[in-house]
């Protein structure tokens, strides 16, 4: 048996380890690549950047714990941001373990922003079902879709509501979304419908299924995409955190990845196996 | 008339929800901000059928001792503790049948439901998620060739794609006078993503949008059956 044939028949065990290796490895011992600002997160940090002196936004947490180290930290990054900017954040989910998540983000910015105040500066109005039609619902009434916050006290007792009655009341709305329901609900609903701007943040396998809505139209205001968009605008607000840490191991990851492909494929042409499958 | 009458509710209820978003006014705007509400109420009544479902699905399947029996034993039993300490001691924000159980706080550092969900939960979620990239590396290595044209185009573009989207892009390419930046492989990755991907994720969505509104049409008018249930 030549080295080749050898190589292809590897056991998948070995591959598992070098992934592993070359995950871990850059999580412990940083690399510092270099990471270059693409056009559609700068467009999300110029959404929320731009936006008028105590704006009110409507952040939507749409996305579980299995999608949390990818998304998690692009909501903490926007959540800085806007606490940072002195905006009133609304918080809702349509995902269930979005209520989680909501509170975990903000749990975490607190320690950098202590004085923000719950049902002042922010409110988590918790999950409700029905997706795409709740969205329809927010824009026609938001009492009526969220009577109560998360914690089931009445909207009409939080002070941050007092000027919301619909989506349109909101400057911009950023959805973080990790499938259906989820942004691309927002564009077709907030943004087509109401003419609310929507920008987000998703999975970087969405990535492809969104970017049709990044148009002239501006449906979609900009996408931070993956763990790499996340990264991009902790950059961007000068906040490096676990995403900027997280963007070396990925990247080992698909080098690996790249690595093993172009391997298979000399394999594959060296023992002359497509000969065998033109046959 | 079992069968008859659902096909007239939905004939109804699809009808009054399109003639609504063509004439707003009254009494079809009215209609359908009731039925939207009558919507949401339905959705969580969804949820917690799903959820009697699932506990349905999972006895059974233990009952009859079907093959790996023993892991929807570890299902049934996480579903039961969950919801059990749930109702007893309620969440982060909201209080339980027996308070919000200070104690417990003080000894986990937060409630127990939240302190399972975010120790235990979120770390299996997330490992399982993660596992994607072994079993994708590994594929990789095993399936990805290139065989003819077509294969060879997606392996390439997969490749450029695939460094251009880390930092690794960069890093390989970064050294390229400015005026030769389309030679940048994060340059060339936003190229194949912004116009030959959207291109074809664009005609994707036109035929998905078609085909929604062809089967709208056939469950509204009663040609497609199929979600009540039989043959």
């Amino acid at each position: 048996m030549s080295f080749f044939e050898k190589l292809m028949k590897i056991d998948r065990r070995i591959i598992f380890l070098l992934i592993f290796i070359g995950v871990a490895v850059p999580l412990i011992v940083a690399l510092n690549f270099t990471l270059e600002i693409t056009q559609p997160v700068r467009k999300v940090y110029s959404l929320v950047e731009d936006a008028d002196d105590g704006a009110y936004i409507l952040l939507s947490f749409d996305y579980g714990p299995s999608t949390k180290p990818e998304i998690q930290p692009m909501a903490i990054a926007v959540l800085k941001h806007a606490f940072e900017r002195d905006y009133k954040v609304v918080c809702s989910a349509l995902w269930p373990m979005g209520v989680l998540m909501c509170s975990e983000a903000i749990e975490s910015v607190k320690e950098e922003y202590p004085n923000i105040e719950y049902g002042v500066d922010y409110v988590n109005l918790g999950y409700k079902a029905g997706g795409l039609v709740t969205i329809n619902h927010m824009g026609k009434n938001m009492r009526e879709t969220f009577p109560t916050d998360a914690a089931n006290n009445p909207i009409s007792e939080i002070p941050i509501m007092d000027n919301i009655k619909n989506l349109t009341n909101f400057d911009f709305i950023v959805g973080f979304s990790s499938g259906s329901p989820g942004l691309k609900q927002w564009v077709q609903v907030a943004h087509d419908a109401y003419g609310v701007p929507v920008a987000g943040g998703s999975t970087a396998v969405q990535v492809p299924s969104l970017s049709p809505y990044l148009n002239r139209e501006n449906q979609l205001e900009g996408l931070l995409g993956g763990l790499k968009g996340a990264a991009e605008y902790e950059k961007l607000i000068a906040s490096p955190g676990t995403a900027v840490k997280g963007m070396d191991a990925q990247s080992i990851a698909h080098l690996l990845i790249i690595i093993f492909i172009t391997i298979g494929n000399i394999g594959y042409f060296v023992t002359g196996k497509y000969k065998q499958k033109r046959l | 008339m079992k069968r008859q009458f659902p096909l007239v509710i939905t004939f109804v209820v699809g009808m009054l929800v399109i003639v609504s978003q063509f004439i707003p006014h009254q009494p079809f705007g009215h209609l359908s901000d009731t039925l939207e509400s009558w919507f949401l109420i339905i959705s969580g009544f969804a949820i917690l059928l799903g959820q009697l479902n699932l506990l349905k699905v999972n006895i059974i399947k233990i009952h009859r001792k079907v093959r790996n029996w023993q892991y929807y034993i570890v299902c049934v039993v996480s579903f039961v503790v969950m919801i059990t300490i749930g109702i007893l001691w309620g969440t982060q924000d909201q209080p339980g049948l027996l308070g919000q159980g200070s104690a417990l706080v003080s000894f986990f550092g937060r409630k127990p439901f939240d302190y399972i969900f975010k120790h235990f939960f979120e770390n299996l979620s997330a490992t399982m998620f993660s596992l994607l990239a072994f079993f994708m590396a590994s594929a990789s290595y095993r399936a990805f060739r290139a065989r003819n044209l077509e294969s060879s185009l997606l392996l390439i573009s997969a490749v450029l794609v695939m460094l251009g989207r880390t930092t690794i892009g960069t890093w390989l390419t970064g050294w390229i006078p400015e005026d030769l930046t389309y030679l940048h492989i994060p340059q060339i990755a936003n190229f194949i993503m912004k116009y030959l991907q959207k291109t074809g994720q664009r005609a994707i969505m036109i035929c998905a949008g078609l085909g929604i509104v062809g089967s709208s049409l056939r469950i509204i008018l009663g040609i497609e059956r199929s979600y009540l249930g039989g043959k």
